[in-house]
């Protein structure tokens, strides 16, 4: 067996044995899209390490075409020569029942000069060393315990420290490869008060170095989110207006993003048509981009799973949709260009990188929150998976958030809001100025009139 | 002398260190009892192996035409070491025996040990002849007996094509199986050496309704964890009409009002409720970091006294069931609530190193890449003696949940889940279908709640994610009826 640890990925020896296999294979038009992973992780609870994990992980996946046409594809983590033609020999096998309906070919900007590119990577993992990781979460945990009496622990914390290097080939001589390296995180505290049921708050963050986190800072900011929410007191199940945080208004686009994606569009599992392209489909406040590339995207990547480069996409402007995100075969179908948003697969998916909300249309007139009454601030969207109909347009999720009024911000016990995704679009009132920066997106806090709130305590 | 590269072949015994390529079988035991004493050695309380090959295809029908067909090979391993009770976990693709050595070194220094210079000769650690799972009940063969990518792409197209017939209103149809095949190898320095052959197979069929601005869709899971032949097996036209009704009923459906009433939740896939509300606050991953309300109930009244509530690994083909967990023990049955009462949590060697609960073969992981973790396996509340009319009967006005969706319990104890097709129940009988709804409450509330328990308690399959990854699961119950949940809706 090979041993792989000691060397980076080599696209080009990985280029050549895959040519020259398939070539003895009969195969004469394939693509490969792969990735090689290091990834550290710790963990810590009351002051001691939890869990401490690092791993090393490959990851390929092939595309044959036979003579039809009809594309098949194949997954391995095992790079060396047995690995590569027992995966080519797969692909060709399951190439029998390719789509004929939906023939994919290379896209047609696969050998474009990419926007944004970074070099593979030629040394080991970049610090800093578990040990170092370990004590800067350490602290963290410390700060945010000492924070307040009621923030009894902080049981789900992990800083993790990621390598990715990613390439894309195919037989048509396209050949790109980028790598990127990354420290994630994520404080989540738990309270308690007397009488009270118990409380939790958090944040994740990334950066591309421990500095760049600021630990000390992230965990004052957990300390400060926990604190607002403790002292809770119980709403009346009605209707609101309802302010979204730029985070829990990205968690929401982000389970209906089946709406601008034009592979579900095409399948029939989408909210949208392509009759609603060019027409109103959300309130004239709102403007929506998608950009791998944006500034506060600290995970950028310059191309997609088919070596299409990514660029900055407008989806709605100012409320009328413009485009769907696309794969080179969406875009085929739909007579317009890829915008480097396709992940490889048997079917090739679509996928969002990094959302930018906008304000659209200029508000008749600003509003602050602090002057209004009766508004819940949603902070944080819960339970998605079990509170979305994706293909409904339904929503009823729990959050943690505040409702103002006359000036002052109450924290409010469980409860749920609901409602259906497109409605909520239009019904959108008003777009703040300034935008919240998360792992998502960029996003300022959105408005919606009469959404539905129900209180767990409501009988 | 210690063997430090894969040039070096062979351990201080002479036997060879360059193991079947092909299998996991005995010819693997000098490479662990080599790395295990290397672990002895480095000052390690305990070390433990894992190796997995899988062998995963999925196939997917939409409006009667295979749209993907998705083969995938994988092989890895990883090393669990212990100093104290703080553990290191290290993963590779590279199952040789450099590859693992190197994950062994990092692991071990992560931990501030370290093995010692090549002029030592160490001793191996015994292990056990290897215990092979894989030759009970013909596995070892399951996979060769599994229907090839055409008979799968048959069946699929078959019932998707009796789904559109059935269905009114369809916008779309799919219908996807996948086949999971997994030999997983475990090594540890208690001298454990087992092996285990899995097979996972599941069938899902999809419907999307749309009538002007109306819309609904719904699903159907079935699963097997044993039958090679689990997609000839599947009770066709059962499911398409179950499906083609209930979407058919939920296209119209109003928005459910919001409020605190009483439901009765149907059997099988409705166990999701015991699962999010209960089980997993029962995992020792949950008393070790103080987040679960049972910390200090053993024996304890957690629960209406109506219920009582298994969870285990042995029910035949069920989508939980395994004959060794992830740590190389075998399945057990575990007995969580009695009448009402704490009996046991779910343990894995983790949680009882750092709870106290004794191991109860759940030590689980979604592949290679995870280290186990206490897990749930086959979980379900046990049958009553009332009748599922008896439930209905017993509300004036409540909700009927037939088809939940999926759920999650928070860092709080909060738990919520979705409802995928519901009743109203009025004056005692089921009337109209209503949408939308979620269910919302406190675990430790909840169970209190649960004041009826039917006689006809059944299984689904599902997924669960957590710590170690997303697993094959089993939730069950019989129809149950809840006194007061909050409902969320419009």
């Amino acid at each position: 067996m090979t041993n792989l640890h000691q060397k980076p990925t080599n696209i080009q020896e990985i280029a050549a044995r895959t040519r020259a296999m398939a070539a003895t294979l009969g195969i004469e038009k394939f693509d490969v899209v792969g990735a090689a992973t290091e990834e550290s992780t710790v963990q810590v609870n009351e002051g001691k390490p939890q869990q401490m994990r690092a791993s090393k992980r490959n990851s390929v996946t092939v595309r044959v075409w036979n003579r039809e046409g009809l594309t098949g594809i194949a997954s391995t983590n095992t790079l060396d020569d047995q690995g590569i033609r027992t995966a080519l020999l797969l692909a060709k096998e399951t190439s029998a029942y390719g789509n004929a309906e939906a023939k994919v070919d290379f896209s047609p900007e696969a050998k474009d000069t990419l926007a944004h590119s970074t070099a593979p990577r030629t040394s080991g993992p970049p610090e800093p060393g578990m040990s170092e990781m370990l004590a800067s979460l350490l602290a963290a945990e410390a700060q945010v315990v000492a924070g307040h009496p009621a923030i009894r622990s902080l049981p789900y914390n992990a800083l993790t420290q990621k390598t990715l290097e990613r390439f894309y080939i195919n037989s048509d001589g396209a050949a790109r490869e980028e790598a990127s390296s990354y420290l994630s995180t994520y404080l989540y505290t738990r309270a308690e008060q007397e009488g009270r049921k118990p409380r939790s708050a958090g944040l994740s963050e990334v950066a591309t170095s421990l500095d760049g986190l600021a630990l000390p800072a992230l965990a004052g900011k957990v300390i400060e989110k926990t604190i607002s929410y403790l002292d809770y007191k119980r709403i009346n199940s009605g209707t609101y207006t309802v302010a979204f945080s730029g985070e829990a208004f990205l968690s929401l686009l982000e389970a209906f993003s089946n709406m601008f994606n034009a592979q579900n569009v095409l399948d029939k599992q989408s909210l949208s048509s392509e009759e609603d392209l060019g027409k109103p489909f959300a309130s004239p406040l709102l403007s929506l981009n998608d950009n791998a590339l944006h500034a506060a995207n600290k995970l950028p990547h310059g191309f997609d799973g088919e070596g299409t480069p990514t660029r900055d996409v407008t989806i709605l402007d100012k409320g009328v949709l413009r485009t769907f995100l696309h794969s080179a075969g969406t875009a085929k179908r739909m007579n317009t260009r890829p915008t480097g948003h396709a992940n490889m697969g048997a079917k090739v998916t679509v996928g969002s990188h990094f959302w930018n909300v906008q304000r659209g249309e200029a508000p008749k007139a600003e509003r602050l929150l602090e002057s209004e009454s009766s508004v819940v601030l949603v902070d944080e969207v819960h339970s998605l998976h079990a509170g979305v109909n994706a293909l409904q347009g339904s929503f009823s999720v729990p959050f943690s958030g505040w409702i103002f009024e006359n000036g002052n911000r109450v924290s409010i016990e469980s409860a749920t809001v609901a409602g259906d995704f497109r409605a909520l679009l239009k019904a959108i009132c008003f777009v703040e100025e300034s935008a919240e920066h998360t792992p998502m997106g960029v996003c300022p806090r959105v408005w919606v009139d009469g959404l539905s709130i129900t209180s767990e305590t409501d009988s | 002398m210690i063997p430090s590269s894969a040039t070096h072949l062979k351990s201080a015994s002479g036997r060879s260190l360059s193991p079947s390529r092909e299998a996991f079988d005995a010819s693997w035991q000098p490479v662990f009892s080599v790395l295990l004493g290397l672990s002895r050695v480095a000052g390690a309380n305990s070390c433990e192996f894992f190796l997995e090959r899988r062998n995963h295809v999925s196939l997917l029908v939409e409006n009667g035409k295979v749209t993907s067909v998705s083969p995938s090979l994988s092989l890895g391993g990883g090393v669990r070491v212990f100093r104290g009770t703080t553990d290191c976990y290290v993963s590779t693709h590279d199952v040789s025996y450099a590859g693992l050595k190197w994950a062994l070194d990092k692991a071990l220094s992560i931990l501030g040990l370290s093995t010692p210079d090549g002029s030592r000769l160490l001793p191996e650690v015994n292990l056990e002849p290897l215990r092979d799972y894989g030759a009970l009940r013909s596995k070892n063969a399951w996979l060769g007996q599994c229907p090839n990518i055409a008979e799968s792409a048959e069946a699929l197209m078959r019932v998707n094509a009796a789904v559109a017939k059935q269905t009114a209103h369809l916008e779309s149809a799919m219908t996807s199986t996948f086949r999971d095949w997994q030999e997983v190898l475990v090594a540890s320095s208690d001298g454990i050496f087992a092996r285990d052959v899995r097979l996972t197979q599941s069938f899902v069929a999809q419907v999307s309704c749309v009538d002007g601005a109306h819309r609904a869709s719904l699903g159907e899971r079935r699963g097997d964890s044993a039958n090679p032949k689990f997609l000839f097996t599947l009770p066709e036209e059962e499911i398409v009409s179950s499906l083609a009704h209930s979407a058919g009923a939920m296209l119209r459906a109003d928005f459910v009002q919001s409020g605190k009433f009483p439901i009765v939740m149907a059997n099988r896939f409705g166990g999701v409720i015991f699962h999010e509300a209960c089980g997993h606050l029962l995992e020792t991953t949950q008393v070790e970091k103080k987040t679960t309300p049972f910390l200090d109930s053993m024996g304890e009244l957690i629960a209406n006294e109506a219920v009582t509530a298994w969870d285990e690994g042995v029910t035949e083909n069920a989508f939980g069931t395994l004959d060794m967990d992830d740590e190389g023990m075998p399945a057990q049955r575990t007995l969580l609530i009695e009448n009402g009462r704490l009996r046991n949590f779910i343990s894995d060697r983790t949680g009882q190193m750092r709870t106290g609960h004794p191991r109860t073969g759940s030590g689980r992981r979604q592949n290679y890449t995870f280290a186990a973790a206490s897990r749930m396996r086959n979980t379900y509340i046990a049958g009553g003696k009332s009748t599922p009319d008896e439930l209905i009967a017993s509300m004036d006005r409540g909700l009927y949940c037939k088809r939940m969706g999926g759920g999650s319990v928070g860092a709080t104890g909060e738990f919520n889940f979705g409802v995928s097709e519901a009743y109203l129940v009025e004056k005692g009988k089921i009337t109209k279908p209503v949408k939308g709804a979620t269910l919302i409450g406190d675990a430790k509330d909840i169970l209190m709640q649960i004041s009826m328990c039917a006689n006809d308690t059944e299984l689904a399959p599902g997924f669960c994610g957590s710590v170690s990854g997303s697993i094959y699961v089993t939730v069950g119950q019989p129809h149950i009826k809840v006194d007061a949940i909050t409902v969320g809706g419009r």
